[in-house]
């Protein structure tokens, strides 16, 4: 039986007089594709750190491989992606990622790890010549050349291009199927779901879901449709309809739902006044928020 | 049990010490800002201030030439402006860039890393005096024992040391931006108050006062005593004590100041 590899056990955490995460409680198991998904400032950076031990829980505990998240031991089992984290300028890149893998107890050759992050090309370039996709790509390098057990990806696909994100994507699924652990950080459902078989939800420090990503998307995936009237819609008119929040201001009318299209056409049955229509996808913090509404609800 | 403690292995030390010596090297050589600074330099104000009167005697009637005196005076100064510039300014940097972010999330543990840093400094700072020690030998025509040399050369690189600390201390508490300024602004001065560009009795009486207790200039008497020119009675077993106990403080200043930056960004 071994010991999960990541566990928050009751961590919150606080800076001064803010809230980061309260009371989180969650366990990733060995071989686990997780990903942590939320709207900026939601906590999600803050759950990393905690996991990495680079910050302390205010209370709770916070456990690596059963170890805790300082001990070297855990540390070398590890590889990490961290949002604005900065590699010396003046080293060529096979240079730093055979100093990274000096770190490690078995890591892999070098030319494995550049090649994994599809640097061959660059190999012998200063990082600070490299563009900032290549940056991106160099750090996934460094996170996978100690041969961890464990990677922990925060927000790894920022400044990418959709072909460097593809790439990227299916490098990380390559290393899931060879059964290492997966923690990544994201904003987008789109990855999390690509990625992942497990999304935990976070927002306002909290862990509002965490599920499948077929049950999260159910939750989640919506549209919002927008339209101005005349009139506002009286209550009957958008009674029993299939709606995750509406919001409703002067004559102007927003709707959340997963089935825009049923909606619409109930609407227009209904003969409700619709002007300046607009369906689109609800951004994750719409969603968030219905979700967290969701929860209170009885 | 056994099964157990294989699992949890960490790498070796030696190897990474190795790799992170030659990457901080590295790093520090490829600036030119500072590698030509550290290793001209020394040689250049040589050349300006020291050529000139290399075969004179120091003083009238002194078997001690003025060329062996400021060769001894710039070597301690730019194994000093090693440790104070390539820490002080290095460190904030990195700081500045975040570059300690993904190393803390990493195995390596955080003596090895300051340990490869000292290391990396201390090899510019040997080829600092190799570089001014043929400068001042062929062009300059400056004759010392073999002794003399190899007393010149161990004394500078241990006075470097308490200045690793200071340079430590500056690194953490200086921010990105004014860390040049802020580590000239403390080095210049107190290497001209130390009598190390002009004896001291040319420089104003309160700096006179001031100088005997300053670190550069302790460790000045102690290079100059390697070449027969120290300039006060004092025996090398004060100064060495001096050198001591400004290494002891130095590095509790660099510690608190390396305490406060990581309760800061990793608490």
């Amino acid at each position: 039986m071994s010991a999960p590899a990541v566990e928050l056990v009751n961590v919150s955490k606080r800076y001064g007089e803010v809230h980061a995460l309260d009371d989180v409680t969650l366990a990733i198991q060995p071989g686990e594709v997780v990903a942590m998904l939320g709207p900026n400032g939601a906590g999600k950076t803050t759950s990393i750190s905690l996991m990495l031990g680079m910050r302390n829980p205010t209370s709770g505990t916070a456990r690596l491989f059963g170890m805790d998240p300082k001990d070297l031991r855990a540390r070398s089992r590890i590889g990490v992606m961290l949002q604005e984290s900065g590699v010396p300028g003046m080293l060529r890149v096979e240079e730093i990622v055979d100093l990274f893998r000096s770190y490690y107890p078995a890591p892999l050759s070098r030319s494995e790890a550049i090649q994994m992050a599809g640097l061959e090309a660059k190999a012998h370039s200063l990082v600070k010549d490299l563009s900032g996709g290549q940056h991106q790509r160099l750090y996934l390098a460094l996170a996978v050349c100690g041969n961890p057990d464990a990677l922990f990806l925060d927000e790894p696909t920022v400044g990418m291009d959709v072909e460097g994100r593809r790439r990227f994507l299916e490098e990380i699924g390559e290393l899931a199927a060879k059964g290492r652990t997966v923690v990544l950080t994201t904003h987008y459902l789109e990855e999390a779901d690509q990625l992942a078989k497990r999304i935990i939800v976070i927002n306002h420090g909290r862990v509002i879901a965490d599920s499948s990503p077929a049950a999260i998307k159910a939750r989640v995936a919506g549209k919002r449709i927008t339209f101005s009237t005349t009139a506002p819609p009286e209550e009957s008119q958008l009674a029993g309809l299939r709606l995750s929040s509406r919001q409703i201001e002067d004559h102007r009318v927003r709707l959340l739902t997963n089935e825009p299209e049923e909606v619409l056409r109930e609407l227009f049955r209904r003969g409700v006044e619709i002007q300046n229509l607009e369906v689109a996808g609800a951004d994750l913090e719409e969603a968030f928020l219905a979700m967290t509404h969701d929860d209170v609800a009885p | 049990m056994s099964a157990v403690a294989a699992l949890n292995v960490t790498a070796s030390i030696a190897p990474m010490l190795a790799r992170q010596s030659y990457a901080e090297f590295v790093k520090l050589f490829r600036v030119p800002a500072f590698s030509v600074t550290s290793i001209v330099l020394p040689s250049m104000f040589y050349a300006f201030i020291g050529l000139g009167q290399a075969s004179e005697p120091l003083y009238p009637g002194s078997s001690v030439t003025f060329g062996a005196y400021f060769l001894a005076s710039m070597a301690l100064y730019g194994v000093a402006n090693v440790m104070v510039l390539g820490f002080g300014i290095s460190l904030a940097n990195e700081r500045g860039q975040k570059q300690d972010l993904l190393m803390k999330s990493t195995p390596l543990p955080a003596p090895v890393f300051f340990t490869a840093k000292a290391a990396s400094a201390l090899a510019i700072a040997l080829i600092s005096i190799i570089v001014l020690g043929l400068f001042a030998a062929v062009v300059a025509g400056v004759q010392l024992s073999a002794s003399q040399w190899l007393t010149l050369g161990w004394r500078a690189m241990l006075c470097s040391i308490p200045f690793i600390g200071l340079g430590f201390a500056l690194g953490y508490l200086a921010g990105p931006n004014s860390a040049p300024a802020v580590t000239n602004l403390i080095y210049l001065p107190t290497a001209f108050a130390s009598g190390l560009f002009f004896p001291l009795r040319l420089l104003p009486h309160f700096l006179q006062q001031i100088a005997p207790y300053l670190p550069l200039y302790r460790a000045a008497q102690l290079v100059w005593d390697s070449v027969g020119a120290r300039t006060e009675g004092g025996s090398i077993t004060t100064d060495w004590f001096y050198m001591g106990a400004y290494a002891v403080a130095f590095f509790l200043i660099a510690l608190w100041a390396y305490r406060r930056d990581q309760g800061r960004k990793f608490n």
